[in-house]
């Protein structure tokens, strides 16, 4: 126990004498959170848009200075014809125009409906799409309030809910997928590296001619890692739940606990790619082309794997990230409990488990 | 010196493959003498190294290091052993008291034990007040003075050095070889390689491998006669330039 404690302390004495790498390992996540929450979501404040106006009365006026309020549109530019249209377009600024008939708000007064054309640059189909929701949005709100103050019996308050806060549906898919990264991206990468250098440096040498096991050493040096995604875990669900607003609909334990077990899954992967390579940039390589790539682009996080050809949605059943993320994403956002995801959990169990294996195999055979 | 043999080996054979890196040497070693184990590069002097420390299984012979079996009891040799490798073997980005602490507390020492024991090393080193400087702002010498300091640190009944003094001036050198004789003198065995010769001199007896085998092994002075050589160096080249392999 003596012996496993001054080498868990030596691995800390690594970490913390390397600031830089500290640095990188506690800020990535936070970083990678903050940018997909605030500038990677479909999200759009203070667009520019242009309203052209062939009626120019009560409602519509109400209806302009509504979506000028609005923290999404920004109101550039008045237009004046049909024409104007195309050319604010290739202008570039304009993302939207909001075009209203004439007699808008005869229309909407005597037969209780009117229609207002919007207008939307889809060359960004994303932003057009999200803009086109907006502005539906605030829209319908006005209408919402114009029945109200007219006591008409009908109401369609129910219906505009879904679009409104396209942002949280962002967050709320890369939260887990961000976690899956993170964690691979540390355990894999760090432990591949850390055993690597000992060998590059000849002090693995002269570890494996003490008395240590081998195992005790392998075990000291995944500890540290242990604890800093731990620490990564909380960090990201602290900013997730108070600073993005996603909430943790399901159990947080069960949470915890399977983000344990993948960080285990990924110090295995670790573990076995060291006993692989022998220098630093070779684990360096294999650790973020064979598995980092593979994270992000098959666990189902970028990209739906669903919508892959069947080659690759075969290949994404060996992407260790794929069942995280799925067992993540299931009891975080969907508010699942194990009885959902125990055969993911067991999937990626066996997985440890069998990486383990091979990785403490080959670590010992290396010394025959 | 006693006559005590503290390693044995008996037709210590390894092979990689179809080659023969270790070719059935037999020699003995006695409690606390220093024994120069000398060849080319690849010779096989490393891998013979290696299966006496327990790092690496003999494919035939027999082997016996502080009386403990190579084949059954390992753990027991670690135990009994210090090492110190080609490639410079300290945490460079460690200080000097957290090395020491460390390769102590690998070995189980006693907290007791290690703040005593370094203490009294530091004085010896005249690195007192620079126990709490990283090992990375010392110069190369010192560093493996230290690694040396360190690989005996826990008290052990052999010391295994694979070439130590590669690299340093030769002040320091001697220097090193001081603390060698220190060593020697309490009473730890010491079995170290080298490619200087001057350093084969210091030894009290050394053994030659050419292509795996032992061609010679006496004391410096009686190789010397018996091949009608002036120095240790000439004996080497007479016996090496027969060999046939080379490089590493």
């Amino acid at each position: 126990m003596k012996q496993f404690l001054s080498f868990v302390k030596k691995e800390f004495y690594h970490i913390r004498r390397d600031k830089r790498t500290l640095f990188i390992l506690l800020g990535m996540p936070v970083m990678q959170i903050l940018i997909f929450g605030f500038a990677l979501t479909n999200e759009v404040k203070n667009a520019k848009i242009a309203v052209l106006d062939n009626s120019k009365d009560a409602s519509t006026l109400a209806l302009s200075s509504q979506l000028e309020a609005s923290r999404y549109f920004d109101i550039a530019q008045e237009l004046h014809s049909q024409a104007d249209i195309e050319k604010a377009f290739r202008a570039g600024k304009i993302k939207l125009v909001v075009v209203f008939p004439q007699q808008f708000d005869q229309d909407l007064s005597h037969f209780n409906k009117s229609q207002i054309q919007l207008i939307a640059d889809a060359s960004d189909p994303n932003v057009a799409t999200t803009l086109t929701n907006y502005a539906t949005a605030v829209i319908m709100d006005y209408q919402n309030r114009i029945t109200n103050e007219r006591k008409l019996p009908y109401t369609i308050k129910t219906e505009y809910r879904m679009l409104y806060n396209p942002q949280l549906k962002g967050a709320y898919t890369f939260v887990p997928g961000v976690m899956a990264m993170v964690l691979m991206l540390v355990c894999t990468l760090m432990t591949a590296i850390t055993i690597v250098r000992e060998k590059e440096t000849g002090t693995m040498e002269v570890m494996l001619v003490s008395p240590v096991r081998p195992l005790k050493i392998i075990v000291a040096k995944a500890v540290p890692y242990l604890l800093l995604s731990i620490i990564n875990i909380t960090s990201i669900l602290l900013l997730s739940v108070f600073v993005l607003d996603v909430p943790i609909r399901g159990s947080l334990a069960l949470l915890v606990f399977e983000s344990i077990l993948f960080t285990i899954t990924s110090l295995a992967l670790g573990l076995l790619i060291s006993s692989a390579t022998n220098s630093q940039q070779t684990a360096m390589f294999i650790s973020l082309t064979g598995l980092f790539l593979p994270t992000v682009m098959l666990s189902g996080f970028m990209f739906p794997i669903e919508n892959m050809p069947l080659p690759l949605r075969v290949i994404s059943n060996v992407v260790p990230a794929k069942w995280y993320y799925h067992i993540a994403s299931s009891v975080m956002i969907k508010g699942l409990g194990l009885a959902a995801v125990w055969k993911e959990t067991l999937i990626l169990t066996g997985m440890t488990v069998f990486l383990l294996a091979v990785a403490i195999r080959k670590f010992k055979i290396r010394l025959a | 010196m006693t006559n005590n043999r503290i390693i044995t080996a008996n037709q210590l054979t390894k092979i990689f493959g179809g080659f023969k890196a270790v070719d059935s040497i037999s020699f003995d070693v006695h409690e606390g003498e220093i024994f120069g184990f000398l060849g080319a590069n690849g010779a096989g002097k490393t891998t013979a190294m290696r299966m006496l420390c327990g790092l690496s299984m003999p494919s035939s012979g027999s082997a016996t290091v502080a009386g403990f079996d190579v084949y059954k009891e390992p753990e027991k040799i670690k135990r009994s052993i210090g090492y110190m490798s080609q490639k410079f073997s300290l945490y460079e980005d460690l200080t000097i008291k957290e090395n020491i602490r460390f390769y102590a507390g690998i070995y189980g020492k006693s907290d007791a034990f290690i703040k005593d024991k370094t203490a009294k090393l530091l004085q010896q080193l005249h690195l007192g007040s620079e126990a709490n400087k990283l090992v990375r702002s010392l110069p190369l010498g010192w560093k493996q003075k230290l690694a040396f300091s360190v690989a005996i640190f826990h008290e052990p009944r052999i010391v295994f050095l694979d070439e130590p003094t590669g690299g340093v001036d030769p002040v320091t050198r001697r220097e090193f070889w001081n603390m060698i004789y220190e060593a020697a003198a309490s009473g730890i065995t010491v079995f170290v390689t080298t490619h200087y010769m001057d350093e084969a001199e210091y030894c009290n007896r050394v053994s030659i491998m050419v292509d795996g085998k032992i061609e010679a092994l006496d004391t410096p002075s009686a190789l010397k006669r018996s091949l009608h050589a002036a120095s240790m160096d000439e004996v080497f080249l007479k016996l090496a330039r027969k060999a046939v392999r080379s490089g590493d």
